[in-house]
C-alpha cells in the first residue's frame, strides 16, 4: 500500500466479523450484480480457497448474497440476506470447490441468471476489505474495488474487429468524459472483446444508447460508483 | 512551498507537530486534508459517523445480547454491563475504578457485536475493533469528553496507526496479536494522554508504553474466528491502555522511543512461526477446548486470515 490515509486506519464501517471474509465478500456481491445491471432470479456462487473452507462461520456467503441485492459491507441487513433472498424469490446457492492455483484464495465465482441473462463474474477479496474483479464472463479483466469507488465504470462487450477502441474512446472524447483507466481482454473461441473503462462522470441514459447502438458493440453496462 | 503535514514515522509526526505548533490530532487533521480532497468539514462529518458506529455498536450489545453462531461469544458484555450500572453496590469489591469497567464494557461490546455480525467500525482492524471503543467510552464517562474531544482522540490514534502501519503491521496474520490489539492499544494510549492536554512526546511516550508491553503477542484464534481469545483480549486490552496512558500522564517515560518500538514488534512479527499468525494452527486455537468448537463448526485447518484488514 502506498500512503496510507485516515480512514485507513479508521475503517471501514463493516457487517462484522471478519474485513477479508465477510466485508470484501459483500464487495464481491454488489459488484457482480452491478455488473449483471438487471435483478437475478438465480445466483450461484463457486467458492474457491479458503472462501469454501470457512465460508460458514465467517458469514461469508451471507454476506456475498447480501452484496447481489446490493447491500453494502455496512448494511445490517447482510445478517439476514438468506431470508431477505428467499422472500424476494432469489434462488441461490453455495458450492465449494477448487478454480486452480492461479487464483487467490479468497476467491468467488459468481454466475448470475434471470430469463434474458446469464453472466458470470469472478472475483477476490484480496485484504481489508479491498477486491479485485479478476474474470467477466470467461474474460480476463482487472478492476479494483478502490477504482469502482472512485470512479463509475463502464463494461463493454464488442465484436473483434479494427477501429472498435477509437470508436469507444472517441464518443466519451465527444462527450467530454474523461477516461481513468481503461483494459481490454479478447476472448478467442467467442472472437469478442470485453473492454473495462473506469471514468470520471457518469453517462446519461441515451448516450447509453447511443453508444450500445454503435456497428460492432454489443452491450455496454454502466456501474455507478459503488458505496464501499 | 507551502509546509508538508505528511509523516511517516514519530520523528517526522514530532517534527511536524513542532512545526505547525499542533497537537498530534491537528497534525492529523492537516495531513488528511493535504492528502485527501475532503473538506475539512467532510472529514469531520466521516469521523462524527464512525464515533456513532462506535457508540451504536457497544449499545446494541448491551440491550440486546445474543451469542455468535459459535457459540463462543455473547456472554460478557452483559455481565460487564450489570457491573457498570450497579456500579456504586459492587465498587467496595472491585479493583478497577468506574471509567476501566466501562473500558472494558465498551470493548467487549464492540467485540460481541462484531462476532454477531453488528455493524461495527474496524479501527485499526475488525479484530481489535473493541479497544479504541472501550477506552473512549470509559474515558467519555470519567473525563466528560465532547463529541469534539472524541473525535480529537480519532485522530491522535489514528497517527499511531499509520505509523505502525509505515513501519511494521496492523494485520495478525503478518505480525500476530501484536500487531492488531497491541497497536490499538498504543493508539488508544496515545489518544487517552493528548485528550488529557499532555504534548505529543508525551502522548508518544504511552503508545511506546503500550506496545512494548505487547510485544510478541500471538494470533491464535479459536477456529480462525474473531471471537477467542479476540474479544477478551479487546477488553483487557483497553484497561491496559489507560494504564500505560496514566503512566505517562505522571510523568513516566519510555526508555525506548515509539519508532524503535514498533520497528522491535516487525522482527518479531518476522521470527513468529505461522501457526501463530492467524492460521489458527497453534496457540489457544490448538487446545482440546480449541479443537472442540473448531470441529463442530467444520474450522479445523483454516489457513488464512480472519480478522486483520
Amino acid at each position: 500500500m502506498g500512503q496510507y490515509t485516515l480512514f485507513d486506519i479508521a475503517g471501514p464501517i463493516m457487517v462484522g466479523p471478519s474485513s477479508s471474509h465477510t466485508a470484501g465478500a459483500a464487495k464481491l456481491g454488489q459488484f457482480a450484480r452491478a455488473i449483471f445491471d438487471a435483478t437475478p432470479t438465480k445466483v450461484h456462487f463457486l467458492l474457491h480457497g479458503s472462501f469454501g473452507e470457512v465460508y460458514k462461520g465467517h458469514a461469508t456467503d451471507r454476506a456475498l448474497l447480501g452484496g447481489v441485492m446490493k447491500f453494502p459491507p455496512n448494511d445490517a441487513r447482510i445478517k439476514n440476506s438468506f431470508e431477505i433472498a428467499t422472500e424476494k424469490g432469489l434462488h441461490f446457492c453455495f458450492e465449494p470447490g477448487n478454480m486452480g492455483p492461479q487464483y487467490h484464495p479468497n476467491t468467488v465465482k459468481i454466475t448470475l441468471e434471470n430469463e434474458g441473462r446469464k453472466m458470470d463474474v469472478v472475483g477476490s477479496s484480496i485484504g481489508g476489505g479491498a477486491i479485485v474483479i479478476d474474470q467477466i464472463n470467461g474474460f480476463d479483466v482487472h478492476l479494483t474495488g478502490n477504482s469502482a469507488e472512485q470512479y463509475f465504470t463502464l463494461v463493454i462487450q464488442n465484436e473483434n474487429q479494427p477501429g472498435m477502441l477509437a470508436k469507444i474512446t472517441g464518443f466519451l472524447g465527444k462527450k467530454n468524459i474523461r477516461i481513468v483507466n481503461m483494459q481490454s481482454s479478447f476472448l478467442a473461441f467467442e472472437n469478442k472483446v470485453l473492454s473495462v473503462l473506469s471514468i470520471e462522470k457518469a453517462l446519461t441514459l441515451d448516450e447509453l444508447l447511443d453508444l450500445e447502438n454503435e456497428e460492432g458493440i454489443l452491450f455496454v453496462r454502466s456501474l455507478n460508483k459503488i458505496a464501499s | 512551498m507551502a509546509s508538508s503535514f505528511l509523516f511517516h514515522n514519530a520523528k517526522e509526526l514530532l517534527e511536524r507537530c513542532h512545526e505547525h505548533r499542533m497537537p498530534i490530532w491537528e497534525v492529523m487533521l492537516n495531513y488528511e486534508l493535504q492528502m485527501s480532497p475532503r473538506s475539512k468539514e467532510e472529514v469531520f462529518k466521516m469521523l462524527e459517523e464512525r464515533l456513532q458506529v462506535i457508540f451504536d455498536g457497544i449499545d446494541a450489545a448491551i440491550a440486546k445480547p445474543e451469542m455468535s453462531a459459535s457459540g463462543m461469544a455473547g456472554k460478557s458484555a452483559p455481565l460487564l454491563a450489570v457491573a457498570v450500572r450497579d456500579f456504586k453496590e459492587l465498587d467496595a469489591g472491585l479493583l478497577l475504578n468506574e471509567a476501566a469497567i466501562r473500558a472494558m464494557l465498551g470493548a467487549v461490546a464492540t467485540g460481541e457485536n462484531n462476532a454477531r455480525m453488528g455493524v461495527i467500525l474496524a479501527f485499526p482492524t475488525a479484530g481489535a475493533a473493541g479497544v479504541l471503543p472501550g477506552v473512549i467510552y470509559g474515558a467519555k464517562f470519567k473525563l466528560g469528553l465532547t463529541q469534539e474531544q472524541m473525535v480529537q482522540m480519532m485522530l491522535t490514534a489514528s497517527a499511531i496507526g499509520i505509523i505502525i502501519a509505515n513501519t511494521a503491521t496492523l494485520s495478525g496474520a503478518a505480525g500476530g496479536c501484536q500487531a492488531e490489539v497491541g497497536s490499538a492499544t498504543a493508539m488508544a494510549a496515545a489518544a487517552l494522554t493528548e485528550v488529557r492536554g499532555k504534548t505529543p512526546e508525551c502522548s508518544l511516550h504511552a503508545a511506546s508504553l503500550a506496545l512494548k508491553n505487547m510485544i510478541g503477542l500471538a494470533c491464535d484464534p479459536i477456529g480462525g474466528l474473531v471471537e477467542v481469545p479476540c474479544i477478551k483480549r479487546n477488553g483487557i486490552g483497553a484497561v491496559f491502555a489507560m494504564s500505560a496512558s496514566d503512566m505517562a500522564y505522571l510523568g513516566v517515560e519510555s526508555f525506548v522511543p515509539f519508532d524503535e518500538v514498533v520497528r522491535a514488534m516487525r522482527e518479531v512479527g518476522d521470527l513468529m512461526s505461522p501457526k501463530i499468525r492467524e492460521t489458527a494452527l497453534g496457540g489457544l486455537a490448538v487446545t482440546p477446548t480449541g479443537q472442540e468448537v473448531a470441529k463442530r463448526m467444520g474450522l479445523l485447518h483454516i489457513g488464512d486470515n480472519a480478522c486483520s484488514k
